[in-house]
């Protein structure tokens, strides 16, 4: 058993098996991607992951422990944070909250602690202060620095989907899943998203579950890829294998073909 | 070089010195207010102040969190009648009372927010109008609140009067003081609080649910936080509002008060702690004193007195009042939707550019 592993996964909406007894085992420390068509199941099997669906049947075993059951917040508490496929940001708020947000299961300023922020000093201040240098950070390495005050509503969609990168590791996951990061960016966005993800896996030790269409990307990136197709597995193997076996050449040529 | 000092400047409460010394002006103007204004002036002034309090609560859990509540004139209530009853009855001081009024209205204010996690949008509205109405007919039915005839404030005592220190606040001009005091103290912590941790959640719980809990908020938690923390500035208004008053009874927490609650946030901009205090200004003031008063006004005056006495109801020229602030909320739904801060944002970058 590895790191982090699902086992014998299963959800059905309305009689159709949207995942099917999926199981893989992902290591420490690695990039491990899951592709397959539209519809195959790939995004709900991180909503199972991070509890917003309740598996029929299955578990979600993260250093030892079944994580079923345990509700988004309490999940995201144990160490994984996720992006989403369709974006889900504080529109509303600007891109230096939303980063922030992702700190907050760190932070531990309480309401009247909260109201008590007078002067510098203040325990409320000094814990905002900590917190704001650790997303400053972030917001260095994912080059953000020019909308760090824009409110995230008004960014463009490829900034939006880096916003919520900054976001996941502004939790300091020990696991990360990112769901389809790279849609709607152009070719040099996607360049920088590849470095920016290869850095993530180094400098954070953080272990990453990447839902992705781009090929080139999934090529480049993978250190194991995982296909499946109605939410049931081909497939597990090192990226040319995955890339190669005629299975996944068949279920992606009912769509444009694999490049 | 000195980068910490950077990040504190995000969160300091005056932005800038132009701001820090536009606030002090502010704040001197209004500690002299008593120098030359009357005492009409100052009630009105103490009842503004009151409502600001409550809409910077309402503001928190409408505008911050997203959760309509037309139950506040229950909180409010709440706050008038535990003050002076904790007050009357068990001898509590002043301070000490007002706060375990208001703590009083947090709890209920907790209650009512337990079913926000099951309900969702008009359900919880409707549940919330229900807690306001049943805290109203639940006062008037019962003898020890005062029933019907209602509850006169004690002296506003600020000492503890056992100890034989007492610190009797008479005059409308030390009411003024204590109210603007209070007001100021509530101000600064909801700007305080929508800066931090907890205003932070409130706000990610409106923008997206979904994703407020992947990032480890505790809906529940701050959901109910949110219902706790309004309710207890409506209690804390509610305990000032006694005794500008002196004198309250049930009905003056009626529905019509909850809506007009909302009704001031929605004008001066919701999710926002200026706008609460402005639209909470301008609505009382307009309710109190302006159409009040518009029977008095040349021309137009006897024209509606007029047609009230024709046409309407015995009460006719309180529905001018009603119907004049539906007519001041509709024209800002329609040329101002973000409310009078929405207008002054737009007010600044406009000026920010002239006159190039
Ligand atoms: N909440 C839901 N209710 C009903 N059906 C659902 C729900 N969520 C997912 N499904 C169905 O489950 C199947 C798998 O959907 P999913 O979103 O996981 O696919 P995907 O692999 O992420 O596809 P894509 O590449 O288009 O993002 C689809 O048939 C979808 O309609
Ligand atoms: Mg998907």
């Amino acid at each position: 058993m590895g790191y982090f592993s699902v086992e014998n996964l299963s959800i059905s909406f309305g009689g159709i098996k949207a995942v099917d007894n999926i199981s893989f085992s992902v290591e420490k420390n690695e990039i491990f991607s899951i592709i397959g068509p539209n519809g195959s199941g790939k995004t709900t099997i991180f909503n199972l992951i991070s509890g917003i669906y309740k598996p029929d049947d299955g578990a979600v075993i993260m250093e030892g422990e079944n994580l079923v059951g345990k509700t988004p917040d309490r999940i995201a508490k144990k160490g994984i944070a996720r992006t989403f496929q369709n974006i889900e940001l504080f529109a509303n708020a600007t891109v230096m909250d939303n980063l922030m947000l992702g700190r907050h299961i760190h932070m531990n300023t309480g309401i009247f602690t909260g109201a008590f922020m007078f002067g510098k000093r203040s325990p409320a201040a000094r814990e905002e202060v900590e917190h704001r240098e650790k997303v400053e950070k972030i917001i260095d390495f994912l080059e953000l620095q020019s909308v760090r005050d824009q409110f995230v509503g008004s960014l463009a969609y490829g900034k939006r989907k880096l916003v919520e990168v900054g976001r996941a590791l502004a939790l300091e996951p020990k696991v990360m899943l990112l769901d389809e990061p790279s849609a709607g960016m152009n070719t040099e966005e996607k360049d920088d998203l590849t470095i920016w993800i290869k850095d993530i896996r180094e400098d954070y030790q953080m272990t990453i579950l990447l839902i992705e269409h781009d090929m080139n990307m999934i090529m480049g990136i993978s250190d194991r890829v995982f296909a499946m197709q109605q939410g049931k597995k081909i497939t597990l193997g090192p990226p040319q294998e995955v890339q190669k076996h005629p299975e996944v050449i068949k279920a992606y040529l009912g769509e444009e073909g694999i490049s | 070089m000195d980068m910490k000092r950077s990040y504190y400047e995000d969160i300091e409460l005056f932005k800038s010195g132009v701001i820090l010394f536009w606030t002090i002006v502010f704040l001197l103007v209004l500690f002299t207010f008593p120098l030359y204004m009357s005492d009409y002036a100052l009630y009105l002034l103490n009842l503004i102040m009151v409502y600001v309090i409550v809409s910077v609560g309402l503001n928190i859990l409408v505008g911050s969190t997203g959760q309509i509540s037309l139950g506040h004139a229950g909180f409010f209530a709440i706050g008038a009648y535990a003050t002076v009853l904790l007050m009357t009855n068990l001898q509590i001081p002043f301070f000490i009372a007002i706060i375990a009024a208001a703590f009083i209205a947090a709890f209920f204010g907790f209650i009512l927010g337990l079913p926000a996690l099951r309900l969702e949008g008009p359900y919880l509205t409707i549940a919330t109008l229900a807690f306001g109405l049943a805290i109203m007919h639940v006062i008037g039915h019962t003898e020890f609140f005062g029933g019907r005839q209602g509850l006169m404030a004690p002296p506003l005592d600020l000492g503890i009067p056992q100890l034989g220190w007492s610190f009797v606040l008479s005059s409308e001009t030390s009411k003024y003081y204590l109210v603007l005091i209070i007001t100021i103290l509530m101000v600064l912590f909801a700007i305080n609080i929508l800066k931090t941790k907890a205003g932070r959640a409130f706000v990610a719980i409106r923008d997206s649910d979904i994703a407020a809990e992947v990032i480890g908020i505790n809906l529940t938690m701050y959901k109910t936080l949110s219902f706790a923390v309004s309710a207890f500035y409506a209690g804390i208004g509610g305990g000032l509002f006694a005794f500008v008053l002196g004198f309250f009874d049930p009905f003056t927490f009626n529905l019509i008060l909850s809506i007009i609650f909302i009704v001031m946030i929605v004008v001066g901009g919701l999710g926002s702690v200026m706008g609460s205090i402005t639209g909470a200004a301008l609505i009382t003031y307009l309710m109190y004193d302006l159409f009040k008063n518009v029977n008095e006004a040349p021309y137009v005056g006897p024209l509606f007195v007029a047609f009230s006495e024709r046409w309407m109801t015995i009460t006719g020229m309180d529905n001018f009042n009603y119907i004049a602030l539906g007519l001041v909320m509709i024209g800002i739904m329609l040329f101002e939707p973000l409310g009078m801060f929405g207008a002054w944002i737009r007010i600044k970058k406009y000026w920010k550019t002239w006159p190039f």
